[in-house]
């Protein structure tokens, strides 16, 4: 049963539904023009109308979850998968196979044994196809039935539709949460198997990163783990090269914005660099290698740098630094805004100068905002990859000099990943055990500003 | 134009406004005032609202620059030297004229700093007994000191409504002003804490020259001793506070103390 079809299904319902509930309740003012309705005749249809629709679309949204599990179930119990290979890789493949041909997304079998289990395959899916739509239609109907049974002059159907409607937008905001607490139990579990082969104390100590996927997955070298150098090349590039640049001038530009630039400015420059936050981080990339990473070069080379690296940290780290000035400025130049104007007009009146007023009274009351603004610029700078990859080269370096190529936690997520290993060794694993380590931290990072910022904030209401 | 009363003792002319004409962009909102603050004595500005009393208030320290559209015409002087002459020092100038707000706004720090802030950036203090003794002397001179000397590192926001103005006019006199100006300053308060404040400036008067602004006709006649009545950005009367509320001189000055518009 596909999802398109299962879902025009429920909206036809419902507007059926929405149609006769209306009706039903125009009824009641035509039979008794004098009565009080408790909720007008939209609310009725909308009542009715939802309590077809949703029961449908949540079993339709569990269906699709649950029928593959109980196809390849049916598939296993029947007798031609008698002689399937007990375990493994080659089962699997026979499955997936035999699935594919029978859904139609692949034409023909390769291995002769999937072709018993087509056949198979495609009546459990039938089957169950027919189950879905004839369960989701029975709870179309009943959902219906009791609610159009309920329809009364002086039903509430109103209030009864806000209340959907509220359970409906709390369905909503906890997506967004389950799927973040999804992603973080499934890097939890990959993490947990990647520190069954490597000793965790390896990992997060050890100052030599070169993780082998060739080696065999049996008996891997703790020593090549050590994540260090990356998480330092994250911190060099991300939090400090980059906020070296993008602190002060993105707060230079919120001042500037905010308290000196004609509004008509204001309405040209604010928009405009908005807009750098919404180049792709490819285009910083190439500025960064083709532009910025041979200049810094050759003035290393100038000031008698003896074979500087192409690829250096500082190169990255330094449009890394632009890339995220809008995200310091906006964030700042709104809560600076923010401040009340007689915050403003009291320090004048105090013959503080426009500059005294800026330092000793606007940022310090904005300083909530700024710091928001600048913890988001180093998540967003911590995350980064493309800017690395194409200026600050794959080589793990642990060292304080900005010329040389490092890398950092997400690029070698990214190339461990992408590698030829397979899912059981160690070097592919190590990219879940990063990811997770990384998310931990920038957690750290936002709930020590959170505290810092509750701590120094200057409420001015 | 304006009628001033004959029976004025002759006093020292602390500000000294001449033809004064202010302008928000085309818009007149001060015609040709001329008036005198004189020294040490309280002097309200009275009239309805709109007329234009806190936009002549505000000519006195030029917080009006800080009005983009706002424009400023004739003479306005302090001590004889007029404040609108080019290479005046505003900056100077605001120590000099302190201001008062309609709404308190203390900074968001802590009571300590918000008086040590003006001493500071001014380099009132040579070190921090000096600063101390600053802070100390201004909190006693707007009554506030007993009720904050335990909590001078709370936060200033964190004070009731008249304790927090209070606190705005010890942050004004930490930085030994020659000039108060106080725009409505019990407007958004309750009585007790009115009265606290109408008290405070019964007592600074003889140290500085004031100016309120105020709505009531019971303050002015409270704490002034001298009165403007504005009106439509004209000052039509000026002379003692206790001739302009009994014995009014022009129509519209009886008009509105008896409350007859405004
Ligand atoms: N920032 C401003 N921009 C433009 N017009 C203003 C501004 N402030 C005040 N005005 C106008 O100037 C006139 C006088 O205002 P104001 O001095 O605030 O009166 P008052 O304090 O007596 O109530 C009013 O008509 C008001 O609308
Ligand atoms: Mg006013």
């Amino acid at each position: 049963m596909s999802p398109a079809i299962l879902f025009l299904l429920a909206l036809g319902l419902a507007l059926a539904g929405w149609l006769a509930a209306r009706a039903r309740a125009w009824s009641f003012r035509t039979a008794e023009p004098g009565v009080r309705m408790a909720a007008r005749p939209t609310y009725h249809a909308w009542y009715v109308a939802l309590w077809i629709a949703l029961p449908m679309l949540l079993f339709g949204v569990l269906w699709t979850i649950l029928a593959p599990n109980l196809v390849n179930q049916a598939v296993l119990a029947s007798p031609e998968a008698a002689s399937l290979p007990a375990f493994g890789f080659q089962r699997d493949t026979i499955l997936s196979e035999a699935r594919n041909v029978a859904s139609g997304a692949s034409s023909a079998v390769f291995n002769p044994k999937a072709q018993a289990l087509v056949e198979p395959f495609r009546e459990a899916m039938t089957r169950y196809a027919w189950i879905g739509i004839a369960v989701s239609l029975v709870l179309a109907f009943l959902g219906g039935a009791w609610s159009f049974l309920k329809l009364k002059p002086d039903f509430r159907a109103r209030t009864r539709v806000e209340r959907i409607v509220m359970a409906i937008l709390l369905l909503a905001s906890l997506i967004a949460v389950l799927t973040t607490i999804g992603i973080v139990v499934s890097l939890v579990f990959e993490t947990i198997r990647f520190f069954g082969m490597v000793n965790p104390l390896d990992f997060l100590f050890g100052l030599h990163w070169g993780p082998d996927p060739m080696s065999s997955a049996e008996n891997p070298d703790s020593s090549r783990y050590g994540a260090v150098p990356l998480f330092w090349g994250t911190i060099f590039i991300g939090a400090i090269i980059a906020m070296i640049v993008a602190i002060p001038l993105g707060l230079m530009s919120a001042i500037y914005l905010t308290q000196y630039a004609a509004p008509s400015m204001r309405r040209w420059v604010k928009p405009a660099l908005e807009i750098l936050a919404g180049v792709p981080t490819v285009v910083y990339g190439y500025f960064a290698a083709l532009t910025i990473a041979p200049s810094i070069r050759d003035i290393a080379l100038f000031f008698g740098a003896s074979n500087p690296s192409s690829e250096s940290a500082l190169a990255a780290g330094l449009v890394m630094g632009v890339m995220i000035i809008p995200f310091v400025s906006s964030m700042a130049d709104d809560s600076i805004a923010a401040v009340p104007s007689a915050m403003r007009d009291g320090s004048l009146a105090m013959g503080a100068t426009k500059s005294e007023t800026i330092r000793k009274v606007l940022v310090p009351a904005a300083l909530p905002g700024i710091v928001a603004g600048v913890m988001l610029a180093v998540s967003r700078a911590i995350g980064e990859t493309m800017i690395v990859v194409m200026a600050a080269s794959t080589a793990a370096n642990l060292s304080a000099n900005p010329l040389e190529a490092m890398t950092t936690v997400t690029v070698q997520i990214v190339a461990m990943l992408t590698g030829e290993g397979s899912f059981d060794h160690p070097a592919t694993l190590s990219a879940f055990a990063l990811g997770f380590v990384l998310f931990l931290v920038t957690l750290a990072l936002n709930f020590i500003a959170l505290r810092v910022v509750k701590r120094f904030r200057e409420a001015y209401d | 134009m304006t009628v001033i009363h004959d029976n004025l003792e002759a006093t020292e002319a602390k500000m000294r406004a001449r033809d004064v004409n202010v302008y928000y962009g085309d818009k007149q909102a001060i015609d040709s005032v001329s008036i005198d603050i004189p020294q040490k004595y309280v002097t309200a500005f009275i009239g309805p609202s709109g007329c234009g009393k806190s936009t002549f208030l505000r000519s006195l320290n030029r917080m009006n620059d800080t009005i983009a559209s706002a424009r400023v015409e004739g003479t306005i002087e302090l001590d004889g030297e007029d404040i609108y002459k080019s290479g005046m020092d505003v900056v100077q100038l605001r120590a000099r004229v302190g201001m008062v707000f309609q709404k308190p706004n203390p900074f968001p720090k802590s009571i300590y700093d918000n008086i040590a802030y003006g001493p500071k950036i001014h380099g009132f203090a040579e070190d921090k007994d000096d600063l101390d003794a600053i802070v100390e002397r201004s909190l006693v001179r707007a009554g506030l000191w007993n009720e904050v000397k335990d909590r001078l590192a709370d936060s200033g926001t964190a004070l009731s409504g008249g304790q927090q103005q209070r606190l705005c006019i010890a942050r004004a006199i930490a930085v030994d002003p020659e000039v108060i100006l106080m725009d409505e300053p019990c407007s958004a308060l309750d009585p007790i804490a009115t009265a606290k404040i109408e008290e405070l400036i019964d007592d600074l008067a003889g140290r500085y020259a004031i100016v309120i602004v105020t709505h009531s006709m019971q303050q002015a006649a409270r704490v002034s001793q001298r009165t403007a009545f504005f009106h439509l950005g004209k000052v039509v009367e000026y002379g003692r506070t206790s001739d302009i509320f009994t014995n009014p001189l022009e129509e519209r000055t009886k008009d509105y103390i008896t409350g007859r518009y405004g």
